[in-house]
């Protein structure tokens, strides 16, 4: 017994707290290990980008029509920069809250918004992996880089930047869900805005009511920013804007998105 | 003013007058902490009491800056909790169901990992988790993930996690709590050692005998207010009287003792069927023990024991909740 008692004298109070960036870090390699070593996990955000791809690739997609592009190299775009909707986010912070595992955090002395910066960076991660998984497999079902080596990279820039954002929104969801179960619920809400943008129909295809709103919303811009730099200029014609316009309008929903959510969900956590 | 002169002066939590409502006017307001008042000294071991709902973990939680009180004043050695909150989480150590490990990270893992956000420095933080895990027993089980931890290694393991950080208070709510007997008893033995090493602990917990067991001061609280503190044995003779315990050899035996132990009690006797056992309170101690084994082996009835005891602090729990708070 007073071997023990001895052993904990030997650590000392840190004199200082940690800071945001050590927060963070430290946070993101735990979800990171987390999602690595839960393999079930990583199946899941994978299997359901993978169904989507399928089901649209050879159900729908035959009867879409995309003009000179073909369906596959139409939608593998669109999925890439969508991972972060179908992300598992929302319920891997909202079990971070049931757990206590967000209760411990917050009884440390660490900058409390640091934590959702790592639990963000980790989850962009996992939605990277979405992505990868959505390429290969999209690659292997015929989907080609049509634009060069710099558009596909600026592409998958672009990517990684909508990861980001979706990652918020994921987290903001997963904070006001209050349980994992509901996160999973309210992680569904989000499909409408996937299905009513051109991600995987042509806007003109709809509705002439539905089109402003599809036409006007962040995932038509995203999507038709990656697919407009992926498959070269001549499919400026096709998606009716230019790649820049498009690209505008992604990083600023993108910003808005960022913003809006990291704000909301910071507030959410870090008051007493 | 806090002063961090003399901060071991202070007392380790002292509240007065706390309150937390929960809801609304309209739906109906839930008084999770009702003005409670309570002091827990320096250097001691304080256990909250009470059922599930009395503010509990409401208190834990305020005190481990998780929830902002709606009035009151709440002091954590010696610092503003509701002014300071940062400071106060550089002094404590939270443990128990508020809290949790990672279960896809290893022990060392998740120590080392509370350590770095206790602020350690990297190999600060492999020193603080080695301390700890030497502390806690779980060197051997040390690189093994916790998913495959037992349940007590876990509680133990969530424990040690608190203390990567060396807190000079440690708040551990309700940590046996779904244990079974030898594991909890295994935990007690380490909160024991940590309290020898001389950390300050508020402890909450629904059994009495683990504030009998670990507490120097137990706090009894119910509807978010105190309504008795003292030391175990203080409340045990607050609730006065002696007990006469019987238990029989035959079940069908035990209301021929109940009738024979009534006038001898100062209330109607309690009885515990699976347990074959009579319990009555009694005003005249062994005198009245006395009587009883007079009176029962003259009606020649078998028992497999009688005694005097003091009150449980069950009975003492029962006899003050049932009275219930003033409202």
């Amino acid at each position: 017994m007073s071997r023990n008692a001895g052993m904990l004298a030997t650590i000392h109070p840190p004199e200082h707290p940690p800071t945001a960036w050590a927060t963070a870090t430290t946070y993101a390699g735990r979800t990171i290990r987390q999602f690595v070593r839960t393999p079930q996990l990583l199946v899941v955000n994978a299997v359901t980008s993978i169904m989507f791809l399928l089901i649209f690739r050879f159900v729908f997609g035959g009867a879409i029509a995309t003009g000179p592009v073909a369906y596959v190299d139409f939608l593998i775009p669109a999925l890439a920069s969508v991972s972060g909707l179908f992300s598992s986010g929302a319920v891997g912070v909202a079990e971070d809250a049931d757990t206590g595992m967000f209760d411990r955090m917050r009884s440390l002395p660490v900058p409390r918004a640091a934590v959702l910066l790592g639990r963000s960076m980790a989850d962009t991660a996992l939605i990277t992996w979405g992505t990868f998984v959505t390429l290969v497999v999209g690659f292997i079902v015929g989907f080609r880089v049509h634009g060069g080596l710099v558009g596909a990279l600026a592409g998958l820039g672009l990517c990684l930047i909508f990861a980001a954002a979706f990652s918020w929104l994921q987290i903001f969801l997963g904070l006001i869900a209050g349980s994992a179960q509901a996160a999973q619920g309210v992680g569904f809400s989000v499909f409408p805005l996937i299905f009513v943008s051109s991600a995987y129909v042509p806007v003109e295809s709809m509705p002439g009511w539905l089109q402003p709103l599809a036409e006007n919303q962040p995932v038509t811009a995203m999507v038709g920013s990656v697919r407009a730099l992926v498959l070269g200029g001549d499919t400026e014609a096709l998606l009716g804007h230019t790649t820049t316009w498009f690209v505008v309008r992604a990083l600023a929903w993108s910003a808005l998105i960022l913003v809006t959510f990291a704000t909301l969900s910071t507030r959410r956590f870090t008051k007493l | 003013m806090t002063s961090s002169a003399a901060p071991n002066a202070a007392p380790a939590i002292e509240a007065h007058g706390l309150t937390k409502h929960y809801g609304s006017r309209k739906k109906g307001m839930v008084h999770a902490l009702a003005g409670l008042d309570l002091v827990a000294p320096a250097g001691k071991v304080t256990a909250i009491l009470g059922p599930n709902g009395a503010g509990k973990t409401t208190f834990v939680k305020a005190v481990a800056t998780l929830l902002r009180p709606d009035a009151g004043s709440l002091r954590v050695a010696g610092i503003d909790a509701i002014a300071h909150p940062e400071k106060v989480r550089r002094v404590i150590g939270l443990a128990g169901q508020t809290a949790a490990v990672e279960p896809a990270l290893t022990g060392r893992e998740n120590l080392v990992m509370i350590a770095r956000l206790f602020g350690h420095t990297a190999p600060a933080a492999k020193a603080a988790a080695e301390a700890v895990l030497a502390e806690i027993h779980l060197e051997d089980d040390a690189d093994r993930a916790v998913k495959g931890y037992s349940g007590g290694m876990r509680r133990r393991l969530d424990l040690g996690a608190s203390l990567v950080g060396s807190p000079r208070i440690l708040l551990l709510d309700e940590p046996t709590t779904g244990l079974d007997p030898r594991t909890r008893i295994e935990l007690w033995e380490s909160i024991r050692s940590l309290v020898a090493g001389g950390t300050d602990v508020l402890l909450t917990t629904q059994y009495l005998e683990e504030a009998d067991q670990l507490a120097d001061q137990v706090v009894i609280i119910d509807h978010g207010r105190v309504i008795a503190t003292g030391t175990p044995t203080e409340l045990k003779s607050q609730a006065g009287r002696d007990v006469v315990e019987v238990r029989v050899a035959h079940g069908h035996d035990l209301a021929v003792i109940a009738e024979i132990l009534a006038p001898l009690g100062t209330e109607a006797p309690h009885l515990d069927e699976p347990a074959r056992r009579v319990a009555v309170p009694v005003a005249e101690g062994t005198a009245s023990l006395a009587t009883a084994v007079r009176l029962i082996s003259e009606r020649g009835i078998q028992l497999d024991d009688i005694g005097l005891r003091r009150p449980t602090l069950d009975e003492v729990f029962l006899a003050l909740t049932a009275t219930g708070a003033p409202e």
